[in-house]
């Protein structure tokens, strides 16, 4: 229904575009002239069909199911049913209506599924009715209204120009979005935990946490010590920390050689082949490193005389590390040429090995750069999920012992939501709690690098 | 004095090399983990395009079957398959007892029965007569016959018996057992059984997410860049707008997951598991991608053509839309599949939308409930069953194929396409 509606909105576009330039062809013929190209008038009549159709489809999405549900549950007004169960009612109403319902059909329900389906189907035809008729009248008046002088190119313009303005303020809404969905839930789970045994509890236990009765009174103390987050942050960093030292060495040796060292044919194939790292999708690494790497290690060390779990954390983040390498050796790489050539032509008239230049001049000339690289490498070690899912432990230790087995926020994530969720649950609530302290440690981490990193590029240019 | 400058001359040079060593060394770890990598997918993968089956004599007796003279089509369709399948199973040992039966009949896949079914109805004529038939193999047996089973464990810690592998060897010596190419991996849902499970629903549910996120992502980028490149005037707003777009690419992916969960799914109401809200998501995620990529091939267009545009009398818009934008329009497309290929490997966010529910359908449009490969790959490499390590391996390796394509299509557009000045 509504895709049809839509294309006839579409084929009434077009044909006011045609009626437009129709208009624009007979002004020219009358030996006048016109103000714009023929085709801006077309454009000018599409769009008085385009807003108002936008405006009424928008107004409908907002204001139909709230006026339909207040229309089907009127009929139990007056009859003492709580909020909860208007709902209920009404959520059955619609699973009834769509043939969806499983479970004991009451005439009262039955009855209340037909009034839905008619009042759906008449706010149906008269949105279409009401749609074509405001169209139509909208594009005659604008087809009326357009003579010779009138301007029709710069108002095509500005709505163009509106267009491409609302579109750049997608990124804008997505942050938005991203802290509007995290913030509630945030705010309601430190109404039951106390942010203060969040931040330095040492138990993270969430499955105690069960899903309760939602009649049962919140008990506070049911959920004390079960939210400390000290070891989840720990394991976090820690597992990081590891990807890092591996890492750091191999990405930055690689990008100095590739920048300093190489020649313009092992560049021209090792780059590439090296980026094919960063391109691999992480649950592939995940698998690798569950499979292959852990086990690996645990015999390692089992033949070594040491007790190793077979979800090390050396496991899951040597294999993290492998996956930034390239982000490391790119970035830095970048940064290295940018280093202008007088530099190094300096410290070679100075008679300094190439070495030694790099290590002495370019270095430290680099520096802010790499280390802007590096906290970028640190905030994609922090946020990565599924190799410390597939590769890492699942319970919080607070260890620091790489052979053990230990869980980091975004893993946390993942357990504690994977399957289905009850919202109002403070362990589902605990999970966007998480969520929104990863969010905040990688947006500093971030604005920070970008910054230096940018700082960096105006020094040179 | 001389000699002691030449030492410290050499201590130079050999800390020079050692220098260039290192790096070297590191290129070569790095590549070293790649070959790795690679060899360890496709070792342990390749099995996975085989599968194995039992060719077994199957009498289709008319009584057993349950069946009428001279049935119809939809007879056969109705009939009982049951019987006439467990007696051919147990056929193969006329000694066997009825545990023996019982193992017997876990020799082949549970789907053996449709098979039976299937060849008769492709061939009515069967009926009273016997004809070998090929069915599947049950996964433990595949694996033993590709020798991904060790087969000197003791019996108790096998999930195949010594009866079992007794029949199934007395098989092989008689060339019953074959192995083909194995098409159900392309063409099968998901399921539980590893000899039965399919790519066919979490590549459909891959495919839907990108059309969506693409659908999405693709003209806001576009028109985000065109408006921050070509007419955003030099402002707080425009450089917060900036800001925000750097940020939200490094922002990770599973912050992602959280927003189509806490607005798409819990106020929105749309419709959990589906490719519709998966691609959704992986959009706001591609969108800064795309967003960088578009505005970094705007910058590339020399001035020399807006001024020439300008000159000629035309709008900035028309400026805009008519050179700039189509001459731009390479670099932008393969950066968006760049983009999207980054998307098509994305996993955690579809966990928590709820992408990883057990599928056994074959989606047939983004509002149905589906996984995507990644997500095939994480629930497989979960499972228990040792027939699913080659499966996850095959997957990922028809992942990789198709992110190489992605990836070898980009380039091609940048280098046929693009338009070089200078």
């Amino acid at each position: 229904m509504n895709l049809i509606l839509f294309t006839f909105i579409v084929l009434l576009g077009f044909t006011s575009y045609y009626f437009g330039r129709k208009k624009a062809y007979t002004i020219q013929s009358s030996n006048k002239r016109l103000t714009a190209l023929p085709q801006f008038y077309g454009y000018y009549l599409a769009i008085w069909c385009a807003i108002p159709a936008f405006i009424i489809f928008s107004l409908w999405a907002i204001f139909e199911p709230t006026i339909v549900k207040l229309l089907v549950l009127s009929d139990y007004s007056n009859q003492g049913y709580l909020d909860d169960e208007l709902n209920l009612i009404y959520e059955k109403t619609k699973s009834l209506s769509r043939g969806q319902f499983t479970g004991e059909i009451t005439p009262f329900i039955e009855a209340s599924a037909e009034k839905y389906l008619s009042l759906r189907s008449i706010a149906q035809s008269s949105k279409a009715v009401i749609v074509l008729s405001i169209i139509i009248a909208s594009v005659a008046y604008a087809y009326k209204r357009i003579s010779s002088n009138s301007r029709t190119r710069e108002p095509v313009e500005k709505f163009l120009n509106a267009v491409l303005f609302t579109a750049s303020l997608a990124a804008i809404l997505t942050t938005v979005g991203i802290v509007f969905s995290l913030i509630f839930q945030t705010i309601d789970f430190f109404k039951v935990i106390p942010l203060f045994d969040f931040v330095f509890g040492t138990h993270w236990y969430p499955a105690k946490a069960f899903v309760r009765d939602s009649s049962e009174a919140l008990d506070p103390s049911m959920y004390s010590d079960t939210f400390g987050a000290v070891p989840i942050f720990a394991g976090t960093f820690f597992i990081a920390f590891i990807a890092m030292c591996v890492a750091i060495p191999i990405g930055l040796m690689s990008g100095i050689y590739l920048a300093e060292y190489a020649s313009s044919k092992v560049r021209q194939y090792a780059k590439p082949l090296i980026e094919i790292l960063a391109g691999i999708p992480t649950v592939v690494y995940g698998f690798f490193a569950a499979l292959t790497v852990g086990p690996f290690l645990k015999e390692l060390g089992t033949s070594m005389g040491l007790e190793v779990s077979a979800e090390s954390a050396l496991a899951a983040g040597g294999v993290m590390g492998i996956m930034i390498i390239p982000f490391i050796s790119s970035l830095s790489d970048d940064v290295i040429t940018s280093v202008p050539q007088s530099l190094r032509d300096g410290s070679y008239a100075m008679g300094a090995t190439k070495s030694e230049t790099i290590k002495r001049v370019i270095f430290p000339a680099a520096l802010p750069g790499i280390v802007g690289s590096i906290l970028l490498g640190v905030s994609r070690a922090i946020g990565e999920t599924m190799i410390v899912v597939m590769a890492s432990g699942l319970a919080a230790n607070l260890t620091l012992n790489p052979l053990e087995s230990t869980s980091t926020i975004t893993a946390q994530i993942v357990v504690i939501l994977i399957g289905d969720q009850a919202f109002g649950d403070p362990k589902t609530q605990a999970a966007f709690a998480l969520g929104m302290s990863l969010f905040l440690v990688t947006l500093c981490l971030n604005i920070v690098a970008l910054r230096v990193v940018k700082k960096y590029r105006e020094k040179y240019e | 004095m001389n000699k002691n400058k030449e030492q410290l001359l050499n201590k130079r040079y050999k800390a020079e090399q050692r220098f260039r060593l290192y790096g070297l060394s590191a290129i070569f770890m790095a590549l070293l983990f790649l070959t790795i990598f690679i060899f360890k997918i496709f070792s342990t993968g390749y099995t996975a395009f085989q599968k194995t089956w039992l060719i077994v004599p199957v009498t289709f007796d008319a009584e057993l079957m349950m069946l009428e003279q001279n049935p119809s089509n939809e007879d056969l369709k109705d009939a009982d398959y049951y019987d006439i399948a467990l007696k051919s199973m147990a056929d193969l040992d006329p000694n066997a007892n009825e545990d023996q039966e019982n193992e017997l009949k876990r020799m082949v896949s549970y789907f053996f029965e449709k098979e039976i079914k299937n060849e008769l109805l492709n061939n009515p004529g069967l009926i009273g007569k016997t004809k070998e038939v090929y069915l599947t193999a049950s996964d433990d047996l595949d694996q033993v016959f590709k020798g991904n089973y060790p087969r000197d464990l003791p019996e108790d810690q096998r999930r195949v018996s010594d009866y079992q592998l007794k029949i199934f060897d007395q098989l092989v010596a008689k060339g019953k057992v074959e192995s083909k190419f194995n098409i159900s991996f392309f063409t099968y849902a998901d399921s539980r059984e590893p000899e039965l499970a399919g790519i066919a629903s979490s590549f459909m549910g891959s495919i839907f997410s990108i059309l969506v996120c693409l659908m999405i992502a693709f003209p806001v980028a576009v028109l985000a860049a065109i408006y921050l490149e070509e007419f955003a005037p030099k402002n707080r707003f425009t450089d917060f707008i900036e800001v925000n777009i750097n940020n939200l690419a490094a922002v990770p992916s599973i912050v992602f997951g959280l927003l189509g969960l806490g607005v798409l799914l819990a106020i929105f109401h749309l419709p959990r598991s589906t490719p519709l809200v998966g691609g959704i998501t992986l959009s706001l995620m591609t969108l800064p991608t795309i967003i960088i990529a578009a505005r970094a091939s705007l910058k590339a267009v020399p001035p020399s053509i807006r001024e020439a545009a300008l000159a000629m009398g035309a709008s900035r818009m028309q400026t805009t839309m008519h050179h700039t934008v189509p001459l731009s329009m390479p670099g932008t497309l393969s950066g968006t599949i760049i983009g999207l290929a980054q998307a098509l490997g994305e996993t955690a966010p579809l966990i928590l939308i709820g992408m990883v529910a057990f599928v056994n359908t074959i989606p047939g449009s983004p509002m149905d409930p589906a996984a995507s490969l990644p997500v095939q790959i994480y629930i497989w490499a979960e499972s228990a069953e040792r027939g699913f390590v080659e499966k996850v391996s095959a997957c990922i390796m028809v992942l990789l194929g198709f992110l190489i394509i992605m990836n070898l299509f980009a380039q091609i557009i940048r280098h046929k396409f693009e338009k070089k000045w200078s």
